[in-house]
Parts: C-alpha cells; sequence; structure tokens
C-alpha cells in the first residue's frame, strides 16, 4: 500500500497536464480555423488585389468577360441594404427587447422569447422562397400605388418590379431582429435592479424608469445592434433572391441592385478563369474583413457589459434556442 | 413651480410612458406578424404538395409532373452528418476547455473566435472549403460540401455545450475531485453526463441549423440529379434544390419548393421545441 500511493499520486499528476494540454490544443483548433480562413482568402485574391488595387473598390464596370472587375455597386448595395435593414430593425428589435425584460407578465416571457427566436431559425432560404413569392408580389403593389409626386423622387425612380433594394432591406430586417432582441434583453436583464428602483423612488414613470436602465446598458444596447448590422451585412440567399441580382449603384428603393455575398453565390460556379475566381475571393475577402471588425467590436461592447455576471452572456439566438 | 403645470407635466409624462411602453407591446406583435405569414404560406403552399413519392423519388426532367426530392433529403442526412463528424467532437471538447479552463489565457481567446467564426457569413465559410477540399480534388464533393457545414457548426456547439455545462451545479464537479478524480475524468464521468441531454439537444438544433444552409453548399457539395452515397462525387441537398427550383419559371417546382421549405420548417420546429423542453427539464432538476 505504501507503494501503490505514490505511484497513484503520479498517474494523477501528469493526468491533469494531459487533459489540459490536450483539450486546449483542440480548441485552440478554432482559432487556427479563423485564422485559416483569413489566409485561403489572402491568399486566392492576390491576382486581383495586385492587378487592380484600390480602384477594385470604387469602379462600376464588372464585366467577366473583357476581364474588368469593379466591386462598387456590390458594396454599395450591401452596405445600402444592412444600413436600410437596421433602421427598420432596430427600434422594433429594442421594443421587443424591452418589452421582454421589463414589462411582460412573468407567464408570456418564455412563450415569446421563445418564438422571436425562432425568426431566427428560419432558414434563410425559406426567407427566400417566402420573399420571391409573396413579399415581392406585395412589395409591387405598394410600389404600383406609390404616389407620383414621390416617384419623381431618387428615392422612389425606376419601374415597380417587386423584387429590388426594398423588399431585400424588409426581408433582411426580419432576419435581424431576433439577434438584436436577444442580446438587447439579456443586456437589460444584467441592469441592476436598484437602477429603476431608485428611478421610481424619484416618481420616474415606468418608461423614465426603463430609459434609465437602457442608458445603463447603452454599452451593450449597441454591441447587440451592431450584431445585427454584422448578420445583415453576410445574409446571402434571401437577399439574392429578392434584390434583383442587378449591379448598379443607386439610391432609389424600387431599383433591383447586388450585394456581394449574392454575386459570390451566383457566379462563383462560373467564374471559368483564374482572375474573376479571384476577384469573387476578394470581395469574399473584404466581407470576412468588415464582418469580422463589426462583429469583434460588438462582442467587446456586449461582454463588457456582461462581465459582471458569472455565467457567460447568451450570445445569439442559436445559442438562445438551445440553451 | 405652479401646481397646474406640474399637474400638465405629469400628464404628459404618464402619456409618453404609456405610448411607448404600447409601442414596445406593439413591436413585439409587429415581429411575429411574419413569422406567422412564413409559417401560413409555407403549410399552405407545401402541405398540399407533399406527398410520399416527395420523400422517395428523384427529380423528374422539365415537364413532367411529379417525382420527388427523396435524393436531395439523403444528401443533406449524409452532409449534416459530415458535419457532425467534424465539429461535434471538436466542439464539445472546446466547449469543456472554455468552462473547465474558464481562468486560462487562452479560453477567452478561444470564445471569441468561436464568435468570430459564429460571425462570419456563410457564403465565405463556403469559400474556405472550396480552397481547401474542392480545389485541390479539382471537383465538388460531399466531402467538401461536410466541411463547409462542419466549420458553420462547430462554433455553435462551443457555446451550447458552454452555456450547458455552466447549468451544471459546480458542486457536482467538487464531489467528484473530492473522491480523488482527475479533472478529465471527473468531467467524463461527472459532469458531461449531467449535461448530456442538453448537449444532445444542443447538437440537434446545431444539425437543424446547419440543413437550412444554402449558401456554403452552392460551389462545395454542388448538386446531383440522382441519388448519390459517393463522398468524393457532388451531392444533392434540400436546400440547393429548393433554391434551384424557386428560382426556375416552373410552377411544378415552385410546388416542390414550398414542399421542400415545410420539411425544412418542421424539422427547425421540431428540434427547437424538443431542445427547449429538455433544457427546462435540465434547469429543474439541478435547482431542486
Amino acid at each position: 500500500m505504501a507503494e501503490a500511493r505514490p505511484a497513484r499520486r503520479r498517474r494523477a499528476g501528469w493526468a491533469d497536464p494531459l487533459f489540459r494540454g490536450g483539450t486546449a490544443v483542440v480548441a485552440a483548433l478554432v482559432i487556427a480555423t479563423v485564422l485559416g480562413v483569413l489566409v485561403v482568402l489572402l491568399k486566392d485574391s492576390m491576382l486581383s488585389v495586385r492587378k487592380f488595387g484600390f480602384s477594385f473598390w470604387s469602379t462600376r464596370t464588372w464585366d467577366p468577360v473583357a476581364g474588368e472587375f469593379g466591386a462598387l455597386p456590390f458594396i454599395w448595395g450591401t452596405l445600402y441594404s444592412s444600413v436600410l435593414a437596421l433602421l427598420l430593425a432596430t427600434p422594433v428589435a429594442l421594443g421587443i427587447a424591452i418589452f421582454l425584460a421589463e414589462l411582460c407578465p412573468g407567464w408570456l416571457r418564455q412563450p415569446l422569447a421563445f418564438l422571436t427566436e425562432l425568426l431566427a431559425a428560419i432558414p434563410s432560404i425559406v426567407y427566400g422562397l417566402w420573399g420571391i413569392f409573396v413579399l415581392a408580389p406585395a412589395v409591387r403593389v405598394l410600389e404600383v400605388h406609390t404616389p407620383e409626386i414621390l416617384r419623381r423622387t431618387a428615392l422612389f425612380s425606376g419601374p415597380p418590379l417587386g423584387v429590388g433594394m426594398l423588399a431585400a432591406a424588409l426581408v433582411l430586417a426580419v432576419m435581424v431582429i431576433p439577434f438584436t432582441a436577444t442580446v438587447a434583453r439579456e443586456i437589460l436583464k444584467a441592469v441592476p435592479v436598484a437602477q429603476r428602483e431608485a428611478a421610481y423612488a424619484l416618481g420616474a414613470t415606468r418608461w423614465e424608469a426603463i430609459r434609465l436602465a437602457v442608458h445603463y446598458g447603452r454599452v451593450g444596447i449597441t454591441g447587440a445592434v451592431m450584431l445585427g448590422f454584422g448578420r445583415a451585412l453576410g445574409e446571402t440567399m434571401a437577399v439574392t433572391m429578392v434584390i434583383g441580382n442587378n449591379p448598379q449603384v443607386s439610391l432609389s428603393l424600387f431599383a433591383p441592385q447586388h450585394t456581394m455575398a449574392a454575386v459570390i453565390a451566383n457566379e462563383f460556379t462560373e467564374a471559368a478563369d483564374a482572375l474573376y475566381l479571384n476577384a469573387l475571393v476578394e470581395i469574399g475577402l473584404v466581407l470576412f474583413i468588415i464582418t469580422v471588425v463589426i462583429n469583434g467590436l460588438s462582442r467587446l461592447l456586449i461582454w463588457r457589459m456582461g462581465r459582471t455576471k458569472a455565467r457567460p452572456m447568451v450570445a445569439t439566438p442559436e445559442v438562445a434556442l438551445a440553451a | 413651480m405652479p401646481p397646474e403645470t406640474f399637474a400638465r407635466r405629469y400628464r404628459v409624462r404618464k402619456m409618453t410612458s404609456a405610448v411607448m411602453t404600447a409601442f414596445c407591446a406593439a413591436s413585439v406583435v409587429l415581429a411575429l406578424i411574419p413569422l406567422a405569414l412564413i409559417l401560413f404560406f409555407v403549410l399552405r403552399q407545401g402541405l398540399p404538395a407533399l406527398n410520399w413519392a416527395f420523400f422517395t423519388e428523384m427529380p423528374r426532367p422539365v415537364g413532367e409532373a411529379g417525382g420527388g426530392m427523396g435524393n436531395a433529403i439523403v444528401g443533406t442526412a449524409i452532409l449534416i452528418g459530415l458535419a457532425a463528424l467534424v465539429a461535434v467532437p471538436i466542439g464539445i471538447t472546446c466547449g469543456v476547455y472554455v468552462t473547465e479552463f474558464r481562468t486560462s489565457r487562452l479560453a477567452p481567446a478561444v470564445r471569441f473566435s468561436a464568435d468570430m467564426l459564429n460571425g462570419v457569413p456563410s457564403i465565405v465559410i463556403g469559400i474556405f472549403a472550396y480552397a481547401v477540399a474542392v480545389l485541390p480534388f479539382k471537383r465538388f464533393s460531399a466531402l467538401a460540401g461536410g466541411v463547409a457545414l462542419g466549420v458553420m457548426m462547430m462554433p455553435i456547439i462551443v457555446r451550447t455545450t458552454e452555456e450547458l455545462l455552466a447549468l451544471v451545479p459546480s458542486t457536482l464537479r467538487e464531489g467528484a475531485l473530492a473522491l480523488g478524480a482527475t479533472r478529465g475524468r471527473a468531467v467524463v464521468t461527472v459532469i458531461l453526463p449531467a449535461a448530456l441531454p442538453g448537449i444532445v439537444t444542443g447538437v440537434l438544433v446545431a444539425l437543424a441549423r446547419v440543413a437550412g444552409e444554402t449558401a456554403p453548399l452552392l460551389f462545395t457539395a454542388f448538386n446531383n440529379r440522382f441519388f448519390s452515397n459517393r463522398l468524393d462525387q457532388p451531392i444533392a441537398s434540400l436546400t440547393v434544390q429548393i433554391f434551384t427550383y424557386a428560382i426556375s419559371p416552373y410552377e411544378d417546382w415552385h410546388r416542390q419548393a414550398w414542399a421542400g421549405a415545410t420539411v425544412l420548417i418542421a424539422a427547425v420546429l421540431l428540434f427547437s421545441i424538443l431542445a427547449r423542453v429538455v433544457t427546462r427539464r435540465l434547469e429543474r432538476m439541478h435547482r431542486a
């Protein structure tokens, strides 16, 4: 017995570091994957980056046959559609977050939270299918009935097609809502109750107390909004099915336009020569960098709010749905 | 302040409060309208188009009515199976690492990377899979599709595992360690089993989620008009098939696309509800 004991202790001595080291190596794979994606995108876009330089992002000609690639219409379409979606989605998402965190009767909270998170669980392709056959025709009716005075402005010019920027922004807004709402709700729940009690004690109305809580959580709520923006930037299928896939830089909500993700989805398999493929990968590279920066900032903001809690913050609706 | 002014201001403040709280309630309804509309249209258009042939037959050529998405359903099953093979072991191990060694310097970096990866657009993940699994072999393949979906699935599993392990009371871990278990043994025999039902449903939700992905499959798994079980060949998937049919000009194909969407939505709903039920039970169990 006296000999067995030190032997056991020795075994336990290497078992813990081995477990720690082994899991650490696997965990590091996740970091390696992110770096791997970056390396692959850099490597496979070099041809295009070298040939066009910055003019790739400032010219409008996209002519694969002539070997001329300018991605301005795509980056315009991505930014324009995402900003529009954000304008539509943010007030609604914050309203949902406030309702679920502050106002909702207890028995209704779980089911309503589940239903809003379900919006994030619906596959993008289903949004697209619905967009083509239900939303776009409805948008077309709306466009046809837009008064003539408005139609003369740049914002509403062009023929009423149904598919176009407006339809894309609407679909994106719906898809983004659950992301912003879920995170903003968690942020509001993390705001100390004392904040509200203090407000009520000073005679604040319900809304004034809520405003105080929102103000307290503003950093994290900004993060939640940015998270939604990051989602909108990268959304592919639903957008490509309703935006019309026409590369042009236009302010018009009715005009069919194009996005970065959509052009990759549509043209990647057709890219016959190396330069064409590299141009598409360069678009992917920039999309990657933009989304990583936006997401990174948003996580840092969210974490700054959530750090005080022992439990890690629920990150996204998919995680919230599962956990 | 004269009392009338005060009373007037108070009324305005009460009104603002009522209007704004009403707006918050209305926004919930506003968000649920599209949800209801989508479910309604998918079921209305999709249910009548669902039949036995849809699940068992291959697509017919244009103009010939009937046929189904049997090959695409099998294809999606193979693709998410491959994805799970990549993502489940890595994801769970990763989730264990970030919970067990929360204070290590690597853990926040891993969590941050998982969140980054979760936010990378699926189409970009597709390019990555194309570069590592299509280009070297010069052909689209089920394997490449599996890699793409696996990379998408990994961060979801990391985060759900982490969330669920956090539900396991620390007294269980401490008990195991006090009995002389190594950390690895405590994890494998005590902590993971305690969280297992939750982790399993987390995996199911992740599976349902990547089963709904289209963009990364367009140029990795590509598509296939026939039944296929070869991993080195292009393979059909439910989502790519829905996409192809949706943008086609044929009525019959549109009907099939709706039917496919119904199957997808049913799977997603089923897994999400299941996950909810299991997690609630788990929470109650550990709190009691």
